[in-house]
């Protein structure tokens, strides 16, 4: 299989302090990769290098064959980025913001490609007000639409559930799997387990600066000791409860 | 270099669409700049209110050898509403920067530079919306020039080299700031700068220390070429004093805005 991202003992520093201590793993072509890792563990700080924002000190890193540093360009023309805050511009509606990253795409023709965005992501309707009046789930909807503008090869996530409601959460996992079901590569970072859990086609753990497991779900599970049986009640959760009863409701109103 | 190494070298090399990129950003704040008129209103409002007060409360009490204070006025109230206006574009900056918004353009096949050029042009258009604004209203207050197409050119160049200038010091101030006041706050200085400078009163009438500070700032060359543009004077070494200020400033404080551009997106 292709491999989509390369990296070899990626060091990186800022100032005295060292985030990235060799850091090395590899994305097939395809495949939905999680980057699993407490707050401050290097996630954010190996996205931005794989997205030639920050420069490696050390390492080899390519993506889809292009160097970082040689071919920093060839690598934006290849990839997407959706950074761990929304990055739409409130002051301009759905569709404006979704026809100026296809403007700056260089897309023949910037409007269709924006309806066509819209419909997928459920935004036809908010489509001309203003990015400022949508909900948090809306935002990050918006957010994934336009790194999807021009069709990338591979699109990053960073923390893409990251202070969502339950609901815009179970929205962006449904919105991955599409993706990934289309070709795209995915690769995502998350402090949430069940995220990797849910999504991932393979896993690694980034701790203290280094990868400590990499693996398919199956092969993390065989790490551990063989699985007891246990005879739990199992209550249902907050969670559980809250989407059930929004799902009634919704229901009730169509 | 042979015909083979050329064509390698197209497909390997990403097209760069600077003109297109920047329209792109210029029409984005644009947007920005449309759909809050209230920024308009607020650059405009208080050099205006300003000139109000000064015309019909100070002006008589002001001697400047001039029979129509609003002609000796105009320059320095043009000034301020250039000062106010630009720490709206660090302001803009500042938001682009903390929405992760530069993230997302750093990220695409697109020259870095463009975003920064598409606030710069930005600015420069609103700002020449205002300064038009309070020329109307000081045409409503009698002011008269006599000055030809080609004087109001020169004045409309100084005005937009200005307007370059502190907008390059906004970018600076915009992309350091840690938060959104400490982004506008920077332009309080300089929307201050005019009163101690010739934009109100003679220098002659200053304390010597204050004086020669208010003659050897770059408020008065620009102030005092500009008010001789439009009285049809001639403005002698003051419009090249008020170049080199104006060019001064936009080298320095580009080459200091880029670094601190590059600082963030690196």
């Amino acid at each position: 299989m292709e491999k989509t991202i390369e990296v070899k003992g990626l060091q990186k520093s800022f100032k005295d302090i060292e985030v990235l201590k060799g850091v090395d793993f590899e994305v097939k072509r395809g495949e939905i990769f999680a980057l699993l890792g407490s707050n401050g563990a290097g996630k954010t700080t190996t996205v931005k290098i794989l997205a030639t924002l920050l420069k490696p000190d050390n390492g080899t890193v390519t993506v889809n064959g292009y160097d970082v540093l040689a071919k920093a360009d060839n690598v934006r023309q290849s990839m997407s980025l959706t950074g761990q805050f929304a990055a739409v511009d409130e002051v301009l509606t759905g569709r404006e913001n979704l026809v100026m990253i296809a403007k700056l795409r260089h897309l023949n023709q910037p409007g269709q490609v924006a309806d066509e965005l819209l419909k997928r992501f459920g935004l036809s309707e908010a489509a001309d007000r203003r990015a400022a009046t949508y909900s948090g789930g809306m935002r990050r909807r918006l957010d994934i639409a336009m790194s999807l503008v021009g069709r990338p090869r591979l699109i990053f996530l960073d923390e893409p559930t990251t202070g969502l409601d339950p609901e815009g959460r179970l929205e962006v996992w449904k919105m991955v799997k599409e993706l990934s079901k289309s070709g795209t590569t995915v690769f995502l970072t998350t402090q949430y387990l069940d995220e990797a859990e849910q999504l991932a086609d393979r896993i690694a753990i980034l701790h203290q600066g280094k990868i400590i497991v990499n693996g398919t779900l199956a092969e993390l599970k065989s790490l551990f000791p063989p699985a007891k049986v246990e005879y739990v009640e199992k209550q249902p959760s907050l969670e559980d409860i809250f989407l059930a009863i929004i799902g009634k409701k919704e229901e009730k109103v169509n | 270099m042979t015909m083979e190494l050329q064509t390698e070298m197209r497909t390997e090399t990403v097209k760069k669409h600077y003109f297109s990129d920047i329209a792109v950003m210029l029409g984005r704040s644009m947007r920005h700049i449309t759909r809050s008129l209230d920024t308009i209103i607020t650059v405009t409002i208080m050099p205006i209110a300003m000139m109000l007060l000064f015309v019909y409360v100070f002006g008589g009490a002001i001697k400047t050898g001039t029979e129509n204070y609003v002609n000796y006025l105009l320059p320095g109230i043009l000034l301020i509403a250039i000062a106010t206006g630009i720490s709206y574009t660090a302001l803009r900056l500042f938001t682009d920067k903390q929405r992760g918004i530069f993230e997302r353009f750093n990220s695409m096949p697109i020259a870095r530079s463009t975003v920064l050029w598409g606030h710069v042009l930005t600015s420069l258009v609103s700002n020449a919306i205002s300064v038009v604004i309070i020329i109307l209203v000081a045409l409503i207050m009698g002011f008269r020039s006599p000055a030809g197409i080609l004087s109001w050119l020169a004045v409309a160049g100084i005005l937009a080299l200005f307007t370059l200038a502190l907008t390059w010091v906004a970018a600076i101030a915009g992309l350091g700031a840690k938060s959104a006041d400490g982004a506008g706050a920077f332009s309080y200085p300089l929307v201050f700068l005019p009163f101690i400078s010739s934009a109100f009163v003679p220098t002659d009438s200053m304390p010597a220390v204050v004086r020669a500070f208010a003659e050897n700032q770059p408020v008065t060359s620009i102030v005092e070429a500009i008010r001789a543009l439009l009285a049809d004077q001639p403005v002698g070494n003051n419009i090249w004093v008020a170049l080199a200020w104006c060019l001064g400033i936009t080298i320095v404080a580009y080459i200091f805005a880029i670094r601190a551009y590059k600082r963030n997106a690196a």
